[in-house]
């Protein structure tokens, strides 16, 4: 059986634990933007759950996850089928994805800001990138996040400043629908793993990462977190999961992702 | 019918608060040579609808845009296009800001002649707090409410395609068309650029053929301009210019759209080519890697 590692990054911690979001998804598109949820999403599809289907983040379905960054000239891909952006909405529509990404706001609704900060709408202080797909994706189907800086300006009081994507907000709920439609899964941070399984739909503490105490998640959280009353800590990679993560990541872009590259276990 | 025309003939048909519709995607297979045109033109006040990269932010710099109709403005490498920020946080563009798949519908809407397209999407977000002219509407079928998303009409849309001959059949042999099919469709006037003008018997191979996204009663004119997609990516041929790109974002805070207009855009798209150097230069920009 495979046996937990001792010596492992923090970046690696998280991706173990966002790869879990995908454990029972059948067979549906996984998209991780960013090198965590990417790595997660084909960590996954590469051991616990092989039915996932991937991207090659352009315009092609893959059989096997491509590693990231620059590969061999004489590497070539896996291609199943063409996927270019078109046909995405056409899957994304059909609710057969799960995506996990990363916003600059998550809200205690579970409502997230890719798009302004600050200022007012015509003029806001910060522009961002937009509403991308936020807005279809979360209705549509299954969305995870990923937060490499768990603080307060992320998880902030009050409702996010432009709600991109939607949450379990009852004054925002649509007429004829219910909160249970909305399906956010997991939020991966650099301190713990939560999802919005508490009561009525309150975000939840699942695991705290090896060192980190309750305390200090709830004080860089802007909103009470529910805690249940057996909370572990978030299980560290395995030997094999992390010789797999090393394999999709040659480059080792993951040492990037988290402030300082911090290890897994807290010195 | 021959369509060809020239860069300076085909821009010119774009008159002042008339809405635009740009192909590509954000540092992607943009029309970057017709752009150009528009701003080395007077043409002002314009609606633009694009999945925004730098020409967004070009248009908007340069005072070209009224309103924007945009998802995201980005350059993907660099995701936050230097431009289109300053136009945001100084308030100086109206918006209509929907989502990646509502600009699809509402693409549809047009080419198809329907006022709108009933969706989910947008529900319950700030896309539809923000946009007053996007209405819900009731179902005859259940009792949910709908995003009635309206038509995107657009007067003109600016594509670059791999090849085209002079009827305006059109090959994109990239990995994608994006949504370029229903740019082309949802305009009154569709304005093509090509980096290479063929004989209409390119087309006779089935697999260039499949190539073909839209019939070419939906090309209105065709304009040669090798390598006309620069700084943007025109994959197989080139991939986008990241020096450039990283000139371009470096110049928004050190001298401003002006000074890179002054030192790039020249007096037409030769005096350009010599300026970021030459087309072969651009020809042997590499693929990017994801």
């Amino acid at each position: 059986m495979s046996t937990a590692a001792t010596d492992y990054t923090l970046a690696e911690l998280c991706i173990v634990a966002a790869a879990e979001a995908f454990r029972h998804d059948g067979e549906v598109l996984a998209t991780g933007i960013g090198v965590v949820p990417r790595l997660a999403a084909s960590l996954a599809m590469k051991t616990f759950n092989p039915d996932l289907m991937m991207t090659d983040s352009e315009a092609f379905m893959l059989s096997e996850p491509n590693p990231l960054g620059k590969r061999p000239a004489d590497f070539q891909q896996a291609n199943e089928s063409w996927m270019g952006f078109s046909r995405i909405f056409d899957n994304v529509w059909s609710g057969k994805r799960h995506a996990m990404l990363g916003p600059t706001q998550i809200d205690r609704f579970g409502q997230t800001n890719t798009s302004a900060l600050g200022g007012t709408y015509q003029q806001p202080k910060v522009m961002m990138l937009g509403a991308r797909g936020f807005p279809g994706n979360s209705i549509c189907h299954a969305n995870s996040f990923f937060v490499p800086g768990h603080n307060t300006r992320v998880f902030m009081d009050g409702e996010c400043d432009f709600v991109s994507s939607i949450g379990y907000n009852p004054a925002r709920l649509p007429r004829g629908r219910s909160l249970d439609d909305v399906d956010i899964r997991r939020v991966v941070t650099n301190l713990c793993v939560m999802d919005f399984g508490g009561p009525e739909h309150q975000i939840r503490l699942l695991s705290l990462h090896p060192g980190v105490t309750l305390e200090e998640v709830q004080e860089n959280t802007g909103y009470p977190i529910a805690v249940p009353s057996d909370v572990p800590t978030t299980p560290a990679p395995t030997a094999e999961q992390l010789a797999i993560i090393a394999g999709l990541d040659p480059h080792n872009q993951r040492a990037a992702q988290i402030a300082d590259n911090p290890p897994g276990i807290r010195a | 019918m021959d369509k060809r025309l020239s860069a300076r003939d085909a821009v010119a048909q774009i008159e002042d608060g008339m809405t635009v519709g740009i192909g590509g995607w954000g540092p992607r297979r943009k029309p970057m040579a017709l752009v150009r045109e528009i701003l080395r033109s007077d043409v002002k006040d314009l609606t633009v609808v694009a999945y925004g990269g730098a020409d967004v932010g070009m248009l908007c710099a340069a005072g070209k845009v009224k309103k924007l109709v945009f998802a995201f403005v980005s350059l993907d490498f660099i995701p936050l296009e230097p431009y289109f920020r300053q136009a945001r946080q100084s308030g100086s563009i109206e918006v209509m800001e929907i989502d990646e798949g509502m600009m699809l519908l509402g693409l549809r809407a047009a080419a198809w002649g329907l006022p709108f397209i009933p969706t989910e999407v947008g529900l319950g977000t700030d896309v539809i707090n923000q946009n007053p002219d996007i209405k819900l509407i009731d179902s005859p079928y259940d009792d949910k409410e709908w995003v009635a998303m309206p038509a995107l009409n657009l007067d003109v849309s600016l594509i670059h395609v791999d090849r085209a001959d002079f009827r305006g059949v059109c090959q994109i042999a990239g990995p994608d068309h994006y949504l370029d099919d229903w740019f082309a469709r949802a305009a009154k006037t569709t304005i093509v650029s090509c980096d290479e003008l063929v004989d209409t018997s390119f087309f006779a191979d089935p697999a260039r053929a499949r190539e073909v996204f839209w019939e070419r009663a939906a090309t209105s004119a065709i304009v040669e301009i090798p390598g006309g997609a620069h700084p943007s990516s025109c994959s197989p041929l080139y991939g986008f210019d990241v020096a450039h790109f990283k000139a371009y974002t470096a110049s928004a805070k050190d001298g401003g759209i002006a000074g890179y207009l002054e030192k790039y855009l020249g007096a037409d798209e030769a005096e350009y080519q010599r300026n970021v150097g030459g087309l072969d230069a651009i020809r042997a920009i590499a693929l990017p890697t994801y």
